[in-house]
Protein backbone atom coordinates (compact mmCIF):
# COMPACT_ATOMS: atom_id res chain seq x y z
CA UNK A 1 0.00 0.00 0.00
CA UNK A 2 1.62 3.25 -0.76
CA UNK A 3 0.91 6.71 1.27
CA UNK A 4 -0.52 9.54 -0.51
CA UNK A 5 2.29 11.28 -0.55
CA UNK A 6 4.11 8.81 -2.69
CA UNK A 7 0.97 8.97 -4.89
CA UNK A 8 1.32 12.49 -5.23
CA UNK A 9 5.31 12.40 -5.95
CA UNK A 10 4.38 9.84 -8.80
CA UNK A 11 1.26 11.83 -10.66
CA UNK A 12 3.68 15.12 -10.40
CA UNK A 13 6.78 13.13 -12.12
CA UNK A 14 4.34 11.78 -14.38
CA UNK A 15 3.00 15.41 -15.38
CA UNK A 16 6.23 16.10 -15.72
CA UNK A 17 7.75 13.15 -18.01
CA UNK A 18 4.83 14.55 -20.24
CA UNK A 19 5.70 18.22 -20.23
CA UNK A 20 9.14 17.81 -21.03
CA UNK A 21 7.87 15.62 -23.63
CA UNK A 22 5.87 17.97 -25.41
CA UNK A 23 8.90 20.72 -24.74
CA UNK A 24 11.29 18.51 -26.56
CA UNK A 25 8.98 17.47 -29.41
CA UNK A 26 8.30 21.62 -30.00
CA UNK A 27 12.16 22.29 -29.82
CA UNK A 28 12.90 19.66 -32.86
CA UNK A 29 10.24 21.06 -34.86
CA UNK A 30 11.87 24.83 -33.91
CA UNK A 31 15.50 23.09 -35.21
CA UNK A 32 14.39 21.57 -38.22
CA UNK A 33 11.89 24.46 -39.45
CA UNK A 34 15.70 26.48 -38.55
CA UNK A 35 17.86 23.93 -41.18
CA UNK A 36 15.09 24.31 -43.89
CA UNK A 37 15.72 27.76 -43.58
CA UNK A 38 19.46 27.92 -44.16
CA UNK A 39 20.59 28.15 -48.02
CA UNK A 40 20.99 24.64 -49.28
CA UNK A 41 24.46 23.33 -48.55
CA UNK A 42 25.76 20.57 -51.29
CA UNK A 43 26.49 21.93 -54.58
CA UNK A 44 23.54 22.19 -56.95
CA UNK A 45 23.38 20.57 -60.16
CA UNK A 46 24.95 21.96 -63.48
CA UNK A 47 22.16 24.83 -64.02
CA UNK A 48 19.73 24.37 -66.99
CA UNK A 49 21.12 27.51 -68.93
CA UNK A 50 24.66 26.66 -69.11
CA UNK A 51 25.48 27.63 -72.51
CA UNK A 52 25.83 24.77 -75.04
CA UNK A 53 29.63 24.90 -76.35
CA UNK A 54 31.27 22.83 -78.44
CA UNK A 55 34.31 20.28 -77.45
CA UNK A 56 36.16 17.65 -78.76
CA UNK A 57 36.65 13.79 -77.80
CA UNK A 58 39.54 11.69 -78.53
CA UNK A 59 37.95 8.58 -78.18
CA UNK A 60 40.05 5.74 -77.64
CA UNK A 61 39.34 1.99 -79.36
CA UNK A 62 40.82 -1.47 -77.44
CA UNK A 63 40.84 -2.96 -80.79
CA UNK A 64 42.57 -0.74 -83.03
CA UNK A 65 44.59 1.02 -80.27
CA UNK A 66 44.17 4.03 -81.64
CA UNK A 67 41.93 7.20 -80.85
CA UNK A 68 40.01 9.44 -83.12
CA UNK A 69 38.40 12.90 -82.48
CA UNK A 70 34.62 13.08 -82.16
CA UNK A 71 32.76 16.86 -82.22
CA UNK A 72 30.57 16.89 -79.17
CA UNK A 73 27.87 19.50 -78.26
CA UNK A 74 27.58 19.97 -74.48
CA UNK A 75 26.58 22.23 -71.68
CA UNK A 76 29.45 22.85 -68.73
CA UNK A 77 29.75 24.88 -66.70
CA UNK A 78 31.87 28.52 -67.27
CA UNK A 79 34.23 27.72 -64.61
CA UNK A 80 37.13 26.52 -65.76
CA UNK A 81 37.71 23.60 -62.63
CA UNK A 82 34.29 22.72 -62.89
CA UNK A 83 33.82 22.42 -66.72
CA UNK A 84 37.41 20.17 -67.34
CA UNK A 85 35.28 18.32 -64.38
CA UNK A 86 32.73 17.64 -66.60
CA UNK A 87 33.88 17.38 -69.69
CA UNK A 88 36.04 14.48 -68.07
CA UNK A 89 33.12 12.96 -66.54
CA UNK A 90 30.58 13.13 -69.80
CA UNK A 91 33.48 11.39 -71.81
CA UNK A 92 34.12 8.75 -69.48
CA UNK A 93 30.68 8.40 -68.91
CA UNK A 94 30.52 7.34 -72.88
CA UNK A 95 33.12 4.54 -72.21
CA UNK A 96 30.06 2.64 -70.01
CA UNK A 97 27.74 2.98 -72.70
CA UNK A 98 27.28 -0.57 -74.59
CA UNK A 99 28.95 -1.42 -77.75
CA UNK A 100 31.48 0.77 -76.40
CA UNK A 101 35.57 0.38 -78.09
CA UNK A 102 36.53 1.17 -74.45
CA UNK A 103 34.48 -0.06 -72.09
CA UNK A 104 34.80 1.10 -68.48
CA UNK A 105 33.06 0.44 -65.64
CA UNK A 106 30.33 3.49 -64.83
CA UNK A 107 31.45 3.73 -61.40
CA UNK A 108 35.18 5.77 -62.69
CA UNK A 109 34.91 9.46 -62.73
CA UNK A 110 36.69 12.29 -61.55
CA UNK A 111 36.21 14.41 -58.66
CA UNK A 112 37.93 17.43 -59.04
CA UNK A 113 40.30 18.73 -61.11
CA UNK A 114 42.59 21.79 -60.49
CA UNK A 115 44.26 23.93 -62.87
CA UNK A 116 47.41 25.45 -61.66
CA UNK A 117 50.05 27.63 -63.09
CA UNK A 118 53.18 26.12 -64.25
CA UNK A 119 56.10 26.75 -62.59
CA UNK A 120 58.43 29.95 -63.87
CA UNK A 121 55.57 29.91 -66.93
CA UNK A 122 52.22 31.94 -65.90
CA UNK A 123 50.83 31.23 -69.67
CA UNK A 124 50.43 27.40 -69.41
CA UNK A 125 48.77 25.49 -66.92
CA UNK A 126 49.64 22.02 -65.03
CA UNK A 127 46.18 20.21 -64.63
CA UNK A 128 45.65 17.62 -61.34
CA UNK A 129 42.86 15.53 -62.12
CA UNK A 130 42.01 13.45 -59.37
CA UNK A 131 40.07 9.79 -60.02
CA UNK A 132 37.20 9.23 -57.80
CA UNK A 133 38.39 5.61 -55.52
CA UNK A 134 36.26 3.56 -57.91
CA UNK A 135 38.20 4.43 -60.90
CA UNK A 136 41.49 2.02 -60.73
CA UNK A 137 38.94 -1.34 -60.20
CA UNK A 138 36.60 -0.04 -62.83
CA UNK A 139 39.28 0.36 -65.38
CA UNK A 140 40.31 -2.80 -67.23
CA UNK A 141 43.81 -3.66 -66.22
CA UNK A 142 46.40 -3.79 -69.31
CA UNK A 143 49.03 -1.95 -71.04
CA UNK A 144 47.14 -1.11 -73.90
CA UNK A 145 43.69 -0.13 -72.50
CA UNK A 146 45.13 2.20 -69.08
CA UNK A 147 47.61 3.70 -71.59
CA UNK A 148 44.48 4.45 -73.65
CA UNK A 149 42.65 6.21 -71.20
CA UNK A 150 45.24 8.63 -69.77
CA UNK A 151 45.84 9.03 -73.36
CA UNK A 152 42.37 10.23 -74.08
CA UNK A 153 42.07 12.40 -71.12
CA UNK A 154 45.11 14.10 -71.53
CA UNK A 155 44.27 15.08 -75.22
CA UNK A 156 41.04 15.15 -74.68
CA UNK A 157 41.56 17.89 -71.82
CA UNK A 158 44.39 20.04 -74.39
CA UNK A 159 41.81 20.32 -76.91
CA UNK A 160 39.70 22.12 -74.91
CA UNK A 161 41.64 24.04 -73.07
CA UNK A 162 45.00 24.61 -75.01
CA UNK A 163 46.69 26.57 -72.10
CA UNK A 164 47.29 22.84 -70.29
CA UNK A 165 50.89 21.72 -70.87
CA UNK A 166 51.26 19.55 -68.20
CA UNK A 167 48.93 17.04 -66.14
CA UNK A 168 49.32 14.82 -62.97
CA UNK A 169 47.01 12.29 -61.75
CA UNK A 170 45.84 11.23 -58.57
CA UNK A 171 43.51 8.74 -57.32
CA UNK A 172 41.39 9.61 -54.38
CA UNK A 173 43.67 12.96 -53.47
CA UNK A 174 46.72 10.18 -53.29
CA UNK A 175 49.68 9.58 -55.41
CA UNK A 176 49.49 5.95 -56.59
CA UNK A 177 52.53 4.35 -58.59
CA UNK A 178 50.04 3.03 -61.47
CA UNK A 179 46.40 3.33 -63.10
CA UNK A 180 45.40 -0.30 -62.77
CA UNK A 181 48.53 -2.11 -62.35
CA UNK A 182 50.01 -0.98 -65.66
CA UNK A 183 50.43 2.54 -66.81
CA UNK A 184 52.56 5.07 -64.92
CA UNK A 185 50.71 7.57 -62.06
CA UNK A 186 53.79 8.91 -60.79
CA UNK A 187 54.81 11.20 -63.62
CA UNK A 188 54.03 14.70 -64.53
CA UNK A 189 53.19 14.48 -68.37
CA UNK A 190 53.98 17.04 -70.68
CA UNK A 191 51.15 16.93 -72.90
CA UNK A 192 53.28 18.15 -75.73
CA UNK A 193 55.77 15.20 -75.39
CA UNK A 194 53.02 13.04 -74.51
CA UNK A 195 53.42 9.52 -76.43
CA UNK A 196 51.89 9.45 -79.83
CA UNK A 197 49.01 8.18 -80.90
CA UNK A 198 49.09 4.50 -81.32
CA UNK A 199 48.49 3.21 -84.71
CA UNK A 200 47.13 -0.43 -86.00
CA UNK B 1 67.55 -12.88 -54.32
CA UNK B 2 64.56 -15.07 -54.25
CA UNK B 3 62.57 -14.69 -57.14
CA UNK B 4 65.75 -14.30 -59.28
CA UNK B 5 66.28 -17.34 -61.91
CA UNK B 6 69.86 -16.47 -62.21
CA UNK B 7 72.43 -14.10 -61.62
CA UNK B 8 73.76 -12.23 -64.20
CA UNK B 9 77.16 -13.87 -65.82
CA UNK B 10 80.17 -11.23 -66.66
CA UNK B 11 78.91 -10.88 -70.52
CA UNK B 12 81.04 -9.83 -72.76
CA UNK B 13 79.39 -6.99 -74.49
CA UNK B 14 79.32 -8.44 -77.67
CA UNK B 15 77.75 -11.86 -76.87
CA UNK B 16 73.67 -11.70 -77.68
CA UNK B 17 71.25 -11.46 -74.72
CA UNK B 18 68.01 -11.66 -74.23
CA UNK B 19 66.10 -10.89 -71.02
CA UNK B 20 63.27 -11.74 -70.59
CA UNK B 21 60.81 -10.06 -68.01
CA UNK B 22 57.34 -12.19 -67.43
CA UNK B 23 55.69 -8.94 -65.20
CA UNK B 24 53.85 -9.46 -62.17
CA UNK B 25 53.98 -12.76 -59.75
CA UNK B 26 53.90 -13.22 -56.20
CA UNK B 27 51.10 -11.08 -54.35
CA UNK B 28 51.13 -8.85 -57.87
CA UNK B 29 48.80 -10.81 -59.66
CA UNK B 30 48.20 -8.56 -62.52
CA UNK B 31 45.25 -8.48 -64.68
CA UNK B 32 42.25 -10.47 -64.24
CA UNK B 33 41.55 -12.46 -67.01
CA UNK B 34 38.99 -14.76 -66.26
CA UNK B 35 37.67 -15.96 -63.05
CA UNK B 36 40.56 -18.93 -62.89
CA UNK B 37 42.81 -17.48 -64.68
CA UNK B 38 45.61 -14.71 -63.84
CA UNK B 39 48.05 -12.43 -65.49
CA UNK B 40 50.74 -13.45 -63.83
CA UNK B 41 50.48 -17.32 -64.64
CA UNK B 42 50.00 -16.25 -68.48
CA UNK B 43 53.39 -14.38 -68.47
CA UNK B 44 55.20 -16.92 -66.39
CA UNK B 45 53.98 -19.30 -69.07
CA UNK B 46 54.70 -17.33 -71.61
CA UNK B 47 58.35 -16.45 -70.92
CA UNK B 48 59.34 -20.08 -69.73
CA UNK B 49 58.07 -21.48 -73.43
CA UNK B 50 59.79 -18.59 -75.27
CA UNK B 51 62.95 -19.29 -73.31
CA UNK B 52 62.98 -23.17 -74.67
CA UNK B 53 62.57 -21.61 -78.02
CA UNK B 54 65.12 -18.95 -77.85
CA UNK B 55 67.70 -21.28 -76.47
CA UNK B 56 67.25 -24.12 -78.78
CA UNK B 57 68.48 -21.16 -81.25
CA UNK B 58 71.51 -21.03 -79.47
CA UNK B 59 70.21 -17.71 -77.70
CA UNK B 60 71.74 -16.86 -74.29
CA UNK B 61 68.36 -16.30 -71.80
CA UNK B 62 67.77 -14.38 -68.38
CA UNK B 63 64.69 -14.66 -67.16
CA UNK B 64 63.90 -12.17 -64.17
CA UNK B 65 61.91 -14.49 -62.14
CA UNK B 66 61.34 -18.22 -62.91
CA UNK B 67 58.61 -18.61 -60.25
CA UNK B 68 55.60 -17.02 -58.60
CA UNK B 69 57.61 -15.02 -56.94
CA UNK B 70 57.50 -11.05 -57.36
CA UNK B 71 61.01 -9.02 -57.74
CA UNK B 72 60.58 -5.58 -57.62
CA UNK B 73 61.09 -3.09 -60.45
CA UNK B 74 64.38 -1.68 -59.57
CA UNK B 75 65.68 -5.20 -59.30
CA UNK B 76 64.10 -6.65 -63.03
CA UNK B 77 65.93 -3.42 -64.65
CA UNK B 78 68.85 -4.17 -62.87
CA UNK B 79 69.35 -7.56 -63.75
CA UNK B 80 68.88 -6.53 -67.52
CA UNK B 81 70.74 -3.46 -67.36
CA UNK B 82 73.68 -5.47 -65.77
CA UNK B 83 73.84 -8.27 -68.58
CA UNK B 84 74.28 -5.86 -71.50
CA UNK B 85 71.54 -7.60 -73.07
CA UNK B 86 71.00 -7.28 -77.21
CA UNK B 87 67.22 -7.18 -76.18
CA UNK B 88 65.06 -7.03 -73.36
CA UNK B 89 60.93 -7.99 -73.71
CA UNK B 90 58.77 -7.31 -70.72
CA UNK B 91 55.58 -9.78 -71.16
CA UNK B 92 52.38 -8.81 -70.05
CA UNK B 93 48.74 -10.04 -70.68
CA UNK B 94 45.76 -8.61 -70.90
CA UNK B 95 41.75 -9.38 -71.16
CA UNK B 96 41.42 -5.86 -73.79
CA UNK B 97 41.64 -5.53 -77.08
CA UNK B 98 42.52 -8.47 -79.44
CA UNK B 99 46.17 -9.92 -81.01
CA UNK B 100 49.45 -8.77 -79.82
CA UNK B 101 50.29 -5.28 -78.38
CA UNK B 102 54.07 -3.99 -78.93
CA UNK B 103 54.88 -0.71 -76.78
CA UNK B 104 57.96 1.45 -76.56
CA UNK B 105 59.13 3.45 -73.62
CA UNK B 106 57.22 7.20 -74.65
CA UNK B 107 60.69 9.21 -73.78
CA UNK B 108 62.20 10.97 -76.53
CA UNK B 109 65.21 9.46 -78.34
CA UNK B 110 68.58 10.81 -76.64
CA UNK B 111 72.07 10.03 -77.41
CA UNK B 112 73.51 7.63 -75.04
CA UNK B 113 75.89 8.68 -72.08
CA UNK B 114 78.12 6.60 -70.35
CA UNK B 115 76.06 7.01 -66.98
CA UNK B 116 72.59 7.36 -67.48
CA UNK B 117 70.31 8.99 -65.68
CA UNK B 118 68.12 6.23 -63.94
CA UNK B 119 64.35 7.48 -64.95
CA UNK B 120 65.51 8.07 -68.27
CA UNK B 121 68.08 5.89 -69.29
CA UNK B 122 65.91 4.21 -71.86
CA UNK B 123 66.09 7.47 -73.84
CA UNK B 124 69.77 6.23 -75.22
CA UNK B 125 67.95 3.17 -76.63
CA UNK B 126 64.50 4.62 -77.85
CA UNK B 127 65.33 4.63 -81.44
CA UNK B 128 67.04 0.05 -81.25
CA UNK B 129 63.90 -0.17 -79.15
CA UNK B 130 61.45 1.01 -82.10
CA UNK B 131 63.64 -1.01 -84.82
CA UNK B 132 63.07 -3.85 -82.56
CA UNK B 133 59.45 -3.31 -81.89
CA UNK B 134 59.58 -2.96 -85.81
CA UNK B 135 60.83 -6.38 -86.59
CA UNK B 136 57.96 -8.29 -83.84
CA UNK B 137 55.40 -6.31 -85.74
CA UNK B 138 56.74 -7.74 -89.13
CA UNK B 139 57.13 -11.27 -87.82
CA UNK B 140 53.88 -11.47 -86.45
CA UNK B 141 51.61 -9.38 -89.08
CA UNK B 142 52.30 -12.82 -91.22
CA UNK B 143 50.45 -15.23 -89.17
CA UNK B 144 47.29 -12.97 -89.32
CA UNK B 145 47.06 -12.05 -85.40
CA UNK B 146 45.80 -8.33 -85.25
CA UNK B 147 48.87 -5.64 -84.28
CA UNK B 148 48.90 -2.61 -82.29
CA UNK B 149 52.31 -0.80 -82.30
CA UNK B 150 52.69 2.26 -79.60
CA UNK B 151 53.96 4.13 -76.98
CA UNK B 152 53.46 3.83 -73.35
CA UNK B 153 54.73 4.91 -69.97
CA UNK B 154 55.49 1.72 -68.10
CA UNK B 155 57.87 1.04 -65.46
CA UNK B 156 60.44 -0.21 -65.72
CA UNK B 157 60.83 -0.01 -69.20
CA UNK B 158 62.41 3.89 -68.96
CA UNK B 159 64.81 2.28 -66.50
CA UNK B 160 66.66 -0.08 -69.14
CA UNK B 161 69.77 0.46 -71.09
CA UNK B 162 68.83 -1.93 -73.92
CA UNK B 163 66.34 -2.41 -76.88
CA UNK B 164 63.42 -2.79 -74.90
CA UNK B 165 59.67 -3.47 -75.97
CA UNK B 166 56.37 -4.29 -73.95
CA UNK B 167 54.96 -7.34 -75.71
CA UNK B 168 51.28 -7.72 -74.24
CA UNK B 169 49.03 -10.73 -75.32
CA UNK B 170 45.37 -9.85 -75.87
CA UNK B 171 43.12 -12.54 -76.75
CA UNK B 172 41.85 -14.07 -80.04
CA UNK B 173 39.58 -12.31 -82.15
CA UNK B 174 36.82 -14.14 -83.77
CA UNK B 175 35.17 -11.60 -86.14
CA UNK B 176 34.08 -8.59 -83.70
CA UNK B 177 34.11 -10.80 -80.16
CA UNK B 178 37.48 -11.84 -78.08
CA UNK B 179 37.07 -13.79 -74.76
CA UNK B 180 39.80 -13.43 -72.34
CA UNK B 181 39.95 -17.52 -71.77
CA UNK B 182 42.19 -18.06 -75.63
CA UNK B 183 45.15 -16.34 -73.85
CA UNK B 184 45.43 -19.82 -72.19
CA UNK B 185 45.27 -21.73 -75.59
CA UNK B 186 48.31 -23.44 -76.16
CA UNK B 187 48.05 -22.89 -80.17
CA UNK B 188 47.58 -19.43 -80.17
CA UNK B 189 50.61 -18.87 -77.57
CA UNK B 190 52.68 -20.82 -79.66
CA UNK B 191 51.65 -19.14 -82.83
CA UNK B 192 52.99 -15.66 -81.18
CA UNK B 193 55.81 -17.33 -79.31
CA UNK B 194 57.08 -18.64 -82.68
CA UNK B 195 56.88 -15.15 -84.37
CA UNK B 196 59.28 -13.39 -81.69
CA UNK B 197 61.63 -15.96 -81.93
CA UNK B 198 61.72 -15.50 -85.72
CA UNK B 199 61.68 -11.67 -85.25
CA UNK B 200 64.69 -12.32 -82.60
CA UNK B 201 66.56 -14.68 -84.98
CA UNK B 202 66.43 -11.35 -87.64
CA UNK B 203 67.59 -9.26 -85.08
CA UNK B 204 70.67 -11.18 -84.13
CA UNK B 205 71.51 -11.38 -87.47
CA UNK B 206 71.18 -7.92 -87.59
CA UNK B 207 73.09 -7.04 -84.51
CA UNK B 208 76.02 -8.41 -85.86
CA UNK B 209 76.00 -6.73 -88.69
CA UNK B 210 76.20 -3.70 -86.75
CA UNK B 211 79.52 -1.85 -86.06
Amino acid sequence: MITRLQQFLFALLLVGCVALAAILIRMRQQAQDRLAALPQPTPLAQPDNAPEVSVIWMMPNDMTGALTSEQKTLALPSDPSERARDLLNQLIASWSAPGSQHPVDAKAGVESVFLLPVPGDASHQLAVINFNAAFPPAQPSGIEPETLTLLSIIQTLHADFPSIEQVRFLVDGHAQPTLAGHADLTRTYQVENAAPQPTS
Amino acid sequence: MRGIAQQPPAQPAHQFVIVLDPAHGGSDSGAKISPALEEKSITLEMATHLRTLLQARGFSVIMTRTGDTDPDLTTRAGLANHAQAAACLILHATASGAGVHLFTSSLAPAPRTAVPAWATAQAGYVNASIRLSSDLDAALTPTGIPVVVGRTFLQPLDNLTCPAVAVELAPMQSGSITRGETLDDPHYQTQVLTAITAALMQWRQDWSSQP
